[in-house]
């Protein structure tokens, strides 16, 4: 768990991170998203100390942060950042070695683990250990970067726009990717990027930053349906908003009794995916893989945001 | 006026721009003396050109055959091989005309008589080499192909003079009576240059690793070292030689760490004078030139300050580092000769000796070798260069 309390940063007379107070969950994601120059980067680096807070604490699972030395507090939380730094001297299988080596493994456990974690990347240890980064793709560097970053198997893992380098294809897969190795690790992530499709996409809180305070921090849906200002509305964009909602809830959630011609879709579909299906196909009802449908009427509902407040029913 | 481009002949002939400079260079070099003949060591000499060495047909014969080869040089159409086989014949018949002119035009003549390579024979030699390195340069060799050149050069030119067949040339006939001087001045020139080098080292790398890390000492230290650089190396000398005097007599232990105000002591102090701002500046463009994110990312996975500048920014910066030692250790040989002028030894005694007696073979015996030396050591360094910037391929992992 990682409790950020009144963070401040100030250069000279200039506060780029005013106040900010928030608490990460174990085993959650937190999206950490703004335009740049919003702190949100400063914030991060914080955390690990990268950047030393002029006022306010972290605490890491209980431990204040300010009391371990930097070099050691930053060997127990994984660092990625965008552009990955892979070092470009060193092997792939080196360079994801590298904290597992500061922290003085034996050859053995460190060999282990870099293979162990190549497999998890889906990169042939036979093949990629002893390449060199500028052999790589772009996203085999950032799966690198990543695996680097979890060698040491820490609990927190701080990501700085880790698929900012991406292609928007290879960026999606990567995200989907990064989703499920967290839910299989369990690792708290602190991941802070400019795109809020992306922050909506992974986090399970997100953070809004805006010139160095903290403007909301909720669910996506709590954004989505209860902006808690102007900035934070314009952010998600009005006319994005119904669609962001939908994408965070699949079609299993709505499933209902009934029968429904033409190809089924996939219960993990999600909402936004089966509208644009039902209008693509000019239906108002789709089947759903292993019986029932699911309707537009129902799609409809999900994607009103401000339902309740004005009494509509359907 | 036929401008039918169809009809010209399928293999059409290319010729190589540079090639075709120096062909043009070697055929000149045909028509003027290949060695000046002298009755003695002092004397200005009469031209000897290719014609009058051998007669008649012959020397003809033998003009026709080099210029044929420079011509095959220019040639772009032809092979790369053929071309570099015509080059490296070219020289290497060049040096057996040189040995067996000199060879006979001593032998019919009084003791004391000396025969100078002239400038038709440095133009042909010129030529030659040019056209077989420009060639050489275009095939793109592997590294271990170019390390092999440069081995099988030396060794080649190592063997000829080795040989003895040379000896009748006038270079070498002042080498024979200063076989021992010339090794030690090759041996004190080799202390110098790289006797230098090392120092520069030891104390212009760590002040391009402080720079890096101190923004604010960058400008005052870099322009000292700039200024330095402008220092004339004769009003240098003139500077040092009356402090290091004063010192050596003044002070208890300075004369016996070697402070003296000539001799090798201010050559090599001159030397490193002139080589710490290509080691400090470039230790510190080599490090700034460090991707940022890398040091990031190594502070960001728990590296100390230390670790990051010697496990990442370092070895990356290697690469810049090396070309500076490659620019010091070539300037150096040359700058080396100066020593020549205060006692401080090296292939400058010979040059320095030279120009006192106007005795230019003596200026020769030791500005060829100083030539030589650089190429060698500018080339090795070249590869070596090549080496750390291709092949970080596998080291043992961790």
């Amino acid at each position: 768990m990682i409790q950020i309390e009144n963070l401040t940063k100030r250069y000279g007379s200039t506060e780029v991170v005013r106040g900010v107070s928030l608490r990460v969950r174990q085993g959650e994601i937190a999206a950490l998203v703004g335009t740049s120059g919003s702190g949100k980067t400063t914030l991060l680096r914080m955390i690990n100390r990268l950047v030393e807070p002029t006022e306010g604490r972290v605490l890491i699972d209980g431990e204040d942060a300010s009391g371990i030395q930097p070099h050691l507090l930053r060997r127990r939380i994984g660092y990625a950042i965008q552009g990955h730094g892979l070092f470009p001297h060193r092997t792939v299988g080196q360079n994801i070695a590298t904290v597992p080596h500061l922290l003085n493994w034996s050859n053995r456990e460190i060999d282990a683990r870099v293979d162990e974690l190549l497999h998890l990347f889906q990169l042939d240890p036979a093949q990629f250990r002893d390449r060199m980064p500028h052999e790589l793709s772009g996203g085999q560097q950032q799966r690198v970067g990543v695996a680097r970053a979890l060698a040491a198997r820490p609990e927190v893992l701080l990501m700085d726009e880790p698929f900012g380098a991406l292609d928007p294809v290879i960026r999606a897969k990567a995200q989907a990717d990064l989703l499920e190795l967290q839910k299989k690790l369990g690792t708290t992530l602190v991941i802070v990027t400019h795109d809020m499709e992306e922050a909506i996409a992974l986090g399970d809180h997100i953070a809004v930053m805006d010139k160095g305070r903290l403007l909301q921090y909720g669910t996506p849906k709590d954004l989505l349906t209860q902006p808690a200002d102007d900035f934070v509305e314009s952010l998600i964009g009005s006319a994005e908003r119904p669609f962001r909602l939908l994408s965070l809830t699949t079609v299993a959630d709505l499933a209902e009794q009934g029968e429904a011609t033409g190809a089924t879709i996939a219960r993990t579909t999600n909402l936004r995916d089966a509208l644009a299906e039902c209008l693509w196909r000019g239906v108002d009802v789709l089947p759903l893989d292993g019986g029932g449908v699911v309707t537009l009427n129902a799609l409809r509902t999900s994607g009103r945001g401000l339902a309740e407040t004005q009494g509509e029913v359907n | 006026m036929h401008s039918d481009t169809t009809s010209l002949p399928r293999r059409r002939i290319t010729l190589s721009p540079p090639g075709v400079v120096f062909a043009v260079i070697g055929l000149a070099a045909l028509f003027v003396p290949i060695v000046t003949f002298k009755p003695n060591r002092i004397v200005p000499g009469d031209g000897v050109w290719i014609t009058t060495a051998y007669d008649g047909v012959a020397g003809w014969l033998i003009v026709a055959i080099l210029a044929l080869l420079f011509l095959t040089g220019a040639l772009k159409s032809l092979p790369p091989a053929v071309r570099i086989v015509a080059a490296l014949a070219g020289l290497l018949g060049t040096i057996v005309i040189l040995g067996h002119v000199a060879t006979s035009l001593i032998a019919d003549s009084a003791r004391g008589a000396r025969v100078s390579p002239a400038a038709g024979l440095w133009c042909m030699l010129a030529a030659y080499l040019l056209a077989a390195v420009d060639v050489l340069n275009r095939l793109e060799l592997s590294l271990r192909a170019r390390w092999m050149v440069l081995a099988g050069t030396v060794i080649v030119v190592v063997l000829v003079f080795a040989s003895g067949y040379l000896a009748n040339v006038s270079v070498m006939m002042e080498y024979a009576g200063r076989q021992a001087g010339f090794n030690a001045a090759f041996r004190q020139h080799l202390v110098l240059a790289f006797g230098s080098l090392g120092i520069a080292l030891v104390i212009g790398f760590p002040i391009g690793v402080l720079l890096f890390q101190v923004n604010g000492l960058r400008r005052p230290v870099l322009g000292a070292l700039n200024l330095m650089q402008t220092v004339p190396s004769l009003a240098l000398f003139g500077i040092m030689i009356p402090i290091f005097g004063w010192i050596a007599m003044n002070v208890p232990m300075a004369a016996k760490l070697g402070v003296a105000g000539i001799g090798i002591f201010p050559a090599l102090v001159a030397l490193l004078f002139y080589s710490l701002l290509p080691v400090v500046s470039n230790t510190l463009v080599g490090l700034t030139g460090v991707a940022p994110e890398v040091g990031e990312a190594a502070r960001g996975m728990g590296m100390t300050n230390a670790q990051v500048l010697a496990r990442v920014q370092i070895p990356l910066a290697l690469p810049v580092v090396l070309t500076a030692i490659r620019i010091v250790l070539v300037q150096n040989i040359g700058l080396a000769v100066i020593a020549g002028l205060i006692g401080g030894g090296g292939f400058g005694t010979f040059v320095f000796q030279g120009l006192n007696q106007s005795a230019m073979d003596l200026i020769l015996l030791g500005t060829l070798p100083t030539i030589a030396l650089a190429l060698v050591a500018g080339t090795t360094l070249d590869l070596l260069v090549d080496a750390l910037n291709t092949s970080p391929r596998k080291r043992s992992a961790s």
